[in-house]
């Protein structure tokens, strides 16, 4: 099972984000749970959803643990993905002490953080900062998806901004790649 | 491919209606119930049957329309969150006792914390208030499948049966395998005539109040429903007996989201195997048999739902029951899986577990969006009627609270009537009594404004009344109002107009300004307080006209950028626009420096011109 939380700011792309971890996980044979922020709080509040992954194949399942609850505990999650700094500060007591923050920040100062709006905005389209994220995450490593999976379903979504996003992905995945070497 | 999908809960519930043949639908929109109607709107061509769904006036409307599809002997939903309940209670007691032909199905959704509500209300109170079985979904598949069983039940008994979900539920997704799209229930309309029961009259209505007893007491007894160990698995799953190697002889009761978040807390403290799980899918009425059993058995019993004691006050023991009836469980507030964890640890006698570090920032309030016409609108009010007493309403502009020009804020359409309550208050005692502004938007003035505008003109009341009109129900996603003249499948009807409304209600001052034009929308302001303050006067009506930004179905196409902006070097940094205006494109620099404008959040409004003091933002 891997826990993650995403965090931003309403409008941010949270939700879409989320769909796009959630459907990756449906293709790699996972059950997902989910929890989301709607309503007021999504005019300009702080955004969280709350996702959980567990392989639907027993012999990948860890025994015994059931895969019920649609909410993270705090002090509990394997991964936050903060697309914003304020992330950190709100939602950071979700991360577990051995956890992994992805925090998109204009001062980056640790090896998983990047000014991904920096990057997004060099592609010509600031909003795009979301999947340059989630590129590096998934270039990390440490997600339960391989980058290529995501970038597959990144497609298979589509739309009218299909270009820009394989773009942006592309770009978060490439830095991630950079840093490994480093 | 899989065929599973990832649903959100109410996604599910649309699923489950459609499952199980339903026909006709009404909602009125509210978090967290919104998405049920819109997925059933976009589902519909797919069931091979005519089915009718609307977005009713308000929930009361609503519910009486999918009412009478039952009579017919068809099956019908009613779907809303649980204060427009609160509107609906009316029609909900009367149909106890009258009863159904066709499943009849109120999805009521709960929201525990709150998170978008004014209240933490128990609808599983109303259930039983209004002596109806509900049903308690504890994750959204349960809740897709829950949909079926409700409306069996409410066919072979013939009353409506609620199913409650929480926020935790509507705002889940899962993966799951929808079923087949059936006409289960009968398509044909038959109303039987039967006056003693669909027009009864008092003496009718004991009789009606008998059966009604009579069914609960069988409903409690249905197999299917009862209450079900969920760990340890082993055993029949209605087994009572505890496990031998227990020590203790307790046990914990729950249903809905706790459930869920019970069974990882429990595997996590290791006693998932020791400690008996029974989960309530049907909370109200409860299995007579469960509930002596249970008392038997067990010595002590934790009982953990939400919101209110619903379960609990039906185990009567009070020594052996912990809850919130003896303050075990907190009595206000959503549980949260850490909040069961702690709870669960005290009741076992374990120690306490880390304490997380709390979050070390409040985190963001919400606000209006950047360009927002209510902004506009609010700023305007706060220059005509400083000091004025402003009652609002329920929506987005509930916001205006952030302005300082909202003070009240009760249920939907109250915002009128509270302005003559104020007005009748204030003038019976005050030499100068403050000016009363009051704001309400078009989807919650057709909702419920309406009577109360009546009464406030026919009590003599004076006030002025700024309806916020962006031509949608904007807070919960962008659903049509009466103004729309169309239906969902989008067949034109007539559009019923505010204006016309207004005027019909008896007010003789009606202004119509889009906020955007500040001139102009501040000098219908002063014109409409000239006339509450005038000899001959009385109400007056300002219609404040501007589309949702946000809403892209009716913008598409539109040249969203008017002005472009720009922060000349008279801005001091005194911040005022920042506090009193507050649009998210409007970003402090620091103390006593100039303020910036975020290009990306700006819409190019121009209306921030007129918050700056100094006169320092410009447009070019």
């Amino acid at each position: 099972m891997q826990q993650i939380i995403i965090s931003g700011l309403g409008g941010q792309g949270v939700l879409f984000i989320t769909r796009l971890l959630a459907e990756t996980a449906l293709t790699l044979n996972h059950s997902v749970l989910i929890s989301e922020t709607h309503g007021m709080a999504q005019r300009g509040g702080n955004v969280i959803s709350h996702l959980k992954v567990n392989p639907r194949e027993s012999g990948l399942r860890e025994a015994n643990i059931p895969f019920t609850s649609p909410l993270i505990r705090p002090g509990r999650a394997d991964i936050l993905i903060a697309l914003h700094a304020d992330a950190l500060l709100v939602h950071g007591s979700y991360l577990k002490p051995d956890g992994t923050v992805f925090l998109n920040t204009s001062e980056p100062s640790h090896a998983t953080a990047l000014d991904a709006t920096a990057i997004a905005t060099a592609l010509g389209s600031s909003v795009s900062a979301n999947l340059v994220l989630v590129g590096f995450t998934a270039g990390s490593g440490l997600l339960f998806s391989p980058p290529e999976a995501v970038l597959e379903t990144i497609r298979r979504l589509g739309g009218k901004r299909l270009e820009i996003s394989l773009k942006a992905f592309q770009a978060g995945w490439d830095e991630a790649r950079s840093r490994l070497i480093d | 491919m899989t065929a599973r999908k990832i649903l959100l809960g109410n996604e599910a519930i649309a699923y489950g209606l459609l499952e199980a043949g339903c026909t006709l639908a009404a909602s009125y929109p509210g978090t967290p119930a919104s998405e049920v109607l819109g997925t059933l709107a976009r589902l519909r061509g797919e069931a091979p049957w005519p089915l009718h769904v609307e977005w009713s006036i308000n929930e009361k409307v609503a519910f009486e329309v999918a009412l009478a599809n039952s009579y017919c002997g068809r099956r019908s939903a009613a779907i809303m969150k649980q204060v427009g309940l609160n509107v609906a209670a009316d029609p909900l007691m009367s149909a106890a006792y009258t009863g159904v032909k066709g499943g009849f199905v109120l999805v009521a959704a709960d929201d525990p914390g709150p998170h978008s509500s004014q209240t933490e209300q128990d609808s599983r109170f109303m259930a039983m208030a209004a002596k109806i079985p509900v049903l308690d979904p504890s994750s959204p598949e349960e809740a897709r499948q829950l949909v079926s069983s409700a409306l069996a039940l409410s066919e072979k008994y013939e009353i409506p049966v609620m199913l409650r979900p929480t926020t935790r539920i509507c705002h889940a997704r899962q993966d799951m395998e929808p079923g087949l799209f059936a006409p289960e229930g009968k398509e044909e309309a038959v109303f039987e005539k039967n006056p003693a029961r669909w027009a009864a009259t008092p003496r009718f209505r004991l009789l009606l109040h008998r059966q009604l007893n009579e069914k609960l007491s069988r409903i409690a007894a249905e197999p299917a429903l009862a209450p079900r160990r969920v760990t340890p698995p082993d055993g029949p799953a209605t087994e009572l007996r505890p496990p031998m190697a227990l020590p203790r002889e307790i046990c914990i009761v729950a249903s809905g989201a706790v459930l869920s978040y019970l069974q990882e807390v429990m595997a996590d403290l290791g006693v998932l195997e020791d400690v008996p799980l029974f989960a309530v899918t049907m909370p109200f009425p409860l299995s007579q048999a469960f509930r002596q059993n249970i008392l038997s058995i067990y010595s002590r019993v934790l009982v953990l739902e939400e919101t209110c004691p619903v379960i609990e006050m039906q185990l009567q023991d009070r020594h052996r029951v912990d809850g919130r009836l003896n303050g075990f469980v907190p009595s206000a507030g959503e549980l949260l899986p850490e909040v069961v964890e702690e709870i669960v640890r005290r009741f076992l006698e374990l120690p306490t577990g880390t304490p997380v570090g709390a979050p070390s920032s409040p985190g963001r309030r919400p606000t209006l969006c950047a360009g927002c016409p209510h902004r506009a609108s609010f700023h305007a009010i706060k220059k005509v009627f400083p000091k004025a007493i402003y009652p609002g309403d329920i929506g987005c502009y509930t916001l205006g609270l952030n302005l300082g020009a909202v003070d009240t804020v009760l249920c939907m359409g109250a915002s009128i009537s509270q302005a003559a309550g104020f007005y009748h208050a204030t003038r019976a005692t005050l030499d100068d009594p403050p000016p009363i502004c009051a704001t309400i938007g078009d989807s919650t003035f057709f909702h419920s404004g309406i009577p109360a505008l009546i009464n406030a003109v026919v009590q003599g009341a004076r006030f002025t009344l700024v309806i916020l009109d962006n031509g949608t129900t904007a807070m919960t996603g962008h659903q049509p109002t009466p103004a729309a003249g169309r239906r969902l499948d989008g067949s034109p009807v007539p559009a019923v107009r505010i204006p016309d409304l207004v005027k019909a209600c008896g007010v003789r001052f009606l202004a119509e300004e889009d906020p955007y034009q500040f001139e102009s929308f501040t000098s219908a302001l002063e014109k409409a307080r000239a006339h509450t303050e005038s000899e001959n006067g009385g109400i007056a009506v300002v219609i404040a006209k501007h589309p949702c930004l946000m809403d892209r179905s009716r913008l598409a196409g539109k040249p969203a950028r008017r002005v472009t902006v720009t922060v000349s070097d008279r801005c001091k940094g005194c911040g005022i626009c920042i506090s009193q205006f507050e649009c998210p494109a409007l970003q402090a620099t620091g103390e006593k420096s100039p303020i910036r404008i975020d290009k990306a959040l700006c819409t190019g409004c121009g209306v921030c011109v007129h918050a700056c003091p100094q006169g320092a933002l410009e447009t070019m």
